[in-house]
């Protein structure tokens, strides 16, 4: 217990948990827009984001950036950076739907139960995970520094560097934007619908496999999104990053109450905060052990998480 | 596509009814002879025999000692034995199936090595215990484990249970790898206890290879699956089918749910810390690698692949999750498949050990497409889902 740490550090610790829980919590909105829709953990997930990391340094690649380039100018660093996220979400979100169409409508089309699905997704993680691993020797990729690691305004002893600065205002705005999305738009209305009762919102006219299919992209574009971020913070990734990833921000879509968006949202921020405050404390080797001893104890007083499931029970 | 598959059915169906109506002296016969083939299985010689032109089946593997891949199947099958019993009779979806196992494999490596904490440092010990007798205990630990994990969590439902259940594993995971107290962390355990037993010229038995291994865990699989049948068809097992199909019906008709959820769950750990002492005693050597969720995840794989609430099933299921990845690695010698390909100046490693993960993945799906409820489900479950079918939403 080093408590001395934790105060000293706190500042920093703050900001770095803030981003780190902003990239968990981007990461957990598609987990739980699919378990809100179709009562599914989607395992396969933590693949869709693996695959977004590896589309940021593609694009980057593309432009003759790699890890040894040297950074470029802050305005051309921007633009790069608005290419890859497009990239990468695109990519995510097309992978996304490709699980859906392979690997989970086939079964719905069945009534097949619950369980094999379960299977799929372990075997699409499987599938993607090592074709990833094929495709890149399975090395370790180091992504380019678009944008210095220098401080860009420190306010007291609470300094930020402008990719701590991005990641925070970017995962806002997709987050304020997918809340607006599902509770003020018409496709939202059919995902609200769809969560809520699937059969009577499809006599009601609302296509359901749409719904299901937009579902998966919208987790995939956010996923997409956390992906460049992820590839920034930590500036490289492999062929089974997804695994740890994808675990903790399913684990904070848990901690919020699974099914619930502003939930995944704070579970996430949640934990990336907890993880980096207890890491201070008891040592960083206990990091990961810390993220699940705070989700088994509040689960025993909250079973259905901080905020309770609801993407359909909320305001019609 | 759909009239190949009626005539799969039909043919698989006719098939099953034909065994069923044979005499029950003649299934024994054919069960035992199995079985006896399971144990000549390892011996090389026997595909020798099998190797004749024009009948030849590739089914061995080149790059890995039969007899290995053999015990590693048979170990995953004891584990999805253990998991079925939670998942498939009782409905409890368990992902943290390897903390259990670690349970049971640190138990017997504490207490059988002679390089254990217990031992060097703490003088609890006088000297390493015969492994025999810290197999008992192992599964005591295990089950034990399994109580006091299930106790406050089981009544957690679905997928919250799930989650509890893969923190669970993931924190004896992490504790193991990081505390040096007796765990040794990522060095682990040396020189665990091998199983007793001496051949003829005074060489034991038990030492590195894997084959005799391969013929306990074959024997203490026979003797699981005969009381697992024996408890599936008694009082606890008809409980843990009502529960499974719903759960507050069975509540209501006088099941006491939580005690028979416990039950189901302290067995499936009491079979998965047997699994672990059995491990520990082959692999010499015990550390935190071998609990990752992946194992967990592969074992719950095996038992939906396999059918969840069947014994042969998950049988099956566990032979297969190992086999065919092993079976991939080879295959490339035995059709002559090329190592790599080069693609836009880029060479890449195409072999099937490379890419026998990715097979595998996209085989799991495949299957599960064709055949939701496993490749041998419980005759029941087929029956049920077979009527869930029937119920496809009316709007796609």
């Amino acid at each position: 217990m080093d408590f001395a740490e934790l105060v000293r550090g706190f500042p920093e610790l703050t900001t770095t948990g803030l981003v780190q829980g902003a990239i968990y919590a981007l990461i957990a909105l598609g987990y739980t827009l699919v378990y809100g829709v179709l009562r599914l953990i989607n395992f396969a997930h933590s693949e869709v984001f693996m695959i977004g990391t590896f589309g940021a340094i593609w694009t980057w690649a593309a432009f003759g950036l790699d890890s040894n380039s040297g950074a470029p100018s802050v305005g051309r660093a921007l633009l790069l950076i608005a290419l890859a996220i497009v990239a990468a979400a695109l990519l995510s979100g097309s992978v996304a739907l490709l699980i859906e169409v392979t690997a989970y409508r086939p079964l719905r089309r069945r009534n097949a139960p619950p369980l094999a699905f379960l299977i799929t997704a372990i075997g699409a993680s499987y599938a993607l995970m090592e074709l990833m691993g094929t495709l890149t020797q399975r090395r370790q990729v180091g992504s380019p520094a678009l944008l210095p690691s220098d401080t860009l305004f420190s306010i007291g002893g609470w300094s930020i560097t402008p990719v701590q600065m991005l990641t925070l205002s970017v995962a806002i705005v997709m987050m304020v934007g997918l809340d607006w999305f599902v509770n003020r738009t018409r496709f939202g209305k059919g995902i609200r619908a769809v969560a809520q009762d699937a059969n009577t919102a499809a006599l009601m006219g609302v296509n359901k496999s749409r719904v299901i299919a937009l579902v998966f992209v919208l987790g995939g574009l956010m996923a997409g999104v956390a992906a460049v971020f992820s590839d920034m913070k930590s500036g490289n990734t492999r062929y089974n990053i997804g695994f740890l990833l994808g675990l903790k921000a399913f684990s904070a879509a848990v901690l919020g109450g699974i099914g619930n968006l502003r939930g995944a949202a704070i579970g996430g921020v949640l934990l990336g905060l907890v993880e980096n405050y207890g890491s201070a404390l008891f040592g960083s080797q206990w990091r990961d052990l810390i993220a699940f001893v705070v989700l088994i104890v509040l689960l025993m007083f909250r079973p259905t998480g901080l905020l309770g499931e609801s993407l359909g029970r909320a305001r019609a | 596509m759909t009239a190949l598959r009626e005539r799969w059915h039909s043919a698989s169906s006719a098939i099953g009814r034909r065994v069923d109506g044979l005499p029950k002296s003649a299934r024994i016969t054919g069960l035992l002879a199995f079985i006896a083939f399971l144990y000549v299985l390892p011996n090389k010689w026997f595909y020798e025999y099998l190797n004749i032109p024009g009948l030849w089946i590739p089914l061995y593997t080149t790059r890995n000692d039969m007899a290995a891949v053999l015990f590693y199947c048979a170990w995953i099958v004891l584990l999805s034995l253990g998991l079925n019993v939670v998942v498939g009779y009782a409905g409890l979806l368990d992902l943290g199936f390897f903390g259990f196992f670690a349970v049971g494999a640190y138990t017997v490596a504490l207490l059988t090595s002679p390089e254990s904490k217990l031992i060097t440092q703490y003088n609890w010990l006088e000297s390493p215990w015969p492994w025999l007798v810290t197999v008992p205990i192992a599964i005591a630990l295990a089950l034990l484990s399994g109580v006091l994990l299930g106790a406050p969590t089981l009544r957690l439902r679905g997928d919250y249970l799930a989650i509890v259940t893969l923190g669970f594993a993931e924190m004896i995971r992490i504790i193991a790898k990081n505390q040096d107290w007796i765990f040794n962390g990522d060095r682990g355990i040396p020189q665990v206890g091998h199983p007793p037993g001496k051949y003829a010229d005074g060489t034991a038995i038990f030492q590195f290879e894997f084959k005799p291994y391969y013929w306990l865990l074959l024997t203490v699989i026979i003797i699981a699956v005969f009381l697992i049948r024996n408890l599936a068809n008694s009082r606890v097992g008809r409980a843990w089918v009502a529960i499974r199909e719903d759960e507050d019906a069975a509540e209501l008709m006088g099941v006491p749910t939580f005690r028979f959820k416990l039950w189901a769950f302290a067995i499936g750990a009491a079979v998965g810390g047997l699994s672990g002492s059995l491990w520990a005693g082959q692999a010499n050597f015990v550390n935190s690698s071998t609990f990752s969720l992946e194992n967990s995840i592969l074992v719950l794989a095996a038992v939906l692949l396999g059918g969840a609430g069947s014994i042969g099933g998950a049988i099956l299921g566990g032979f297969l999750v190992i086999y065919i990845p092993e079976w991939l690695r080879s295959v490339g010698d035995v059709f002559g498949l090329p190592e790599t390909a080069t693609v836009f100046g880029n060479d890449f490693d195409v072999s099937p050990t490379s890419l026998r993960y990715f097979i595998f993945g996209i085989l799991l799906i495949i299957v599960m497409i064709f055949r939701p409820q496993g490749l041998w489900p419980n005759r029941r479950r087929a029956a049920e889902l077979k009527d869930r079918q029937k119920e496809v939403a009316v709007v796609e």
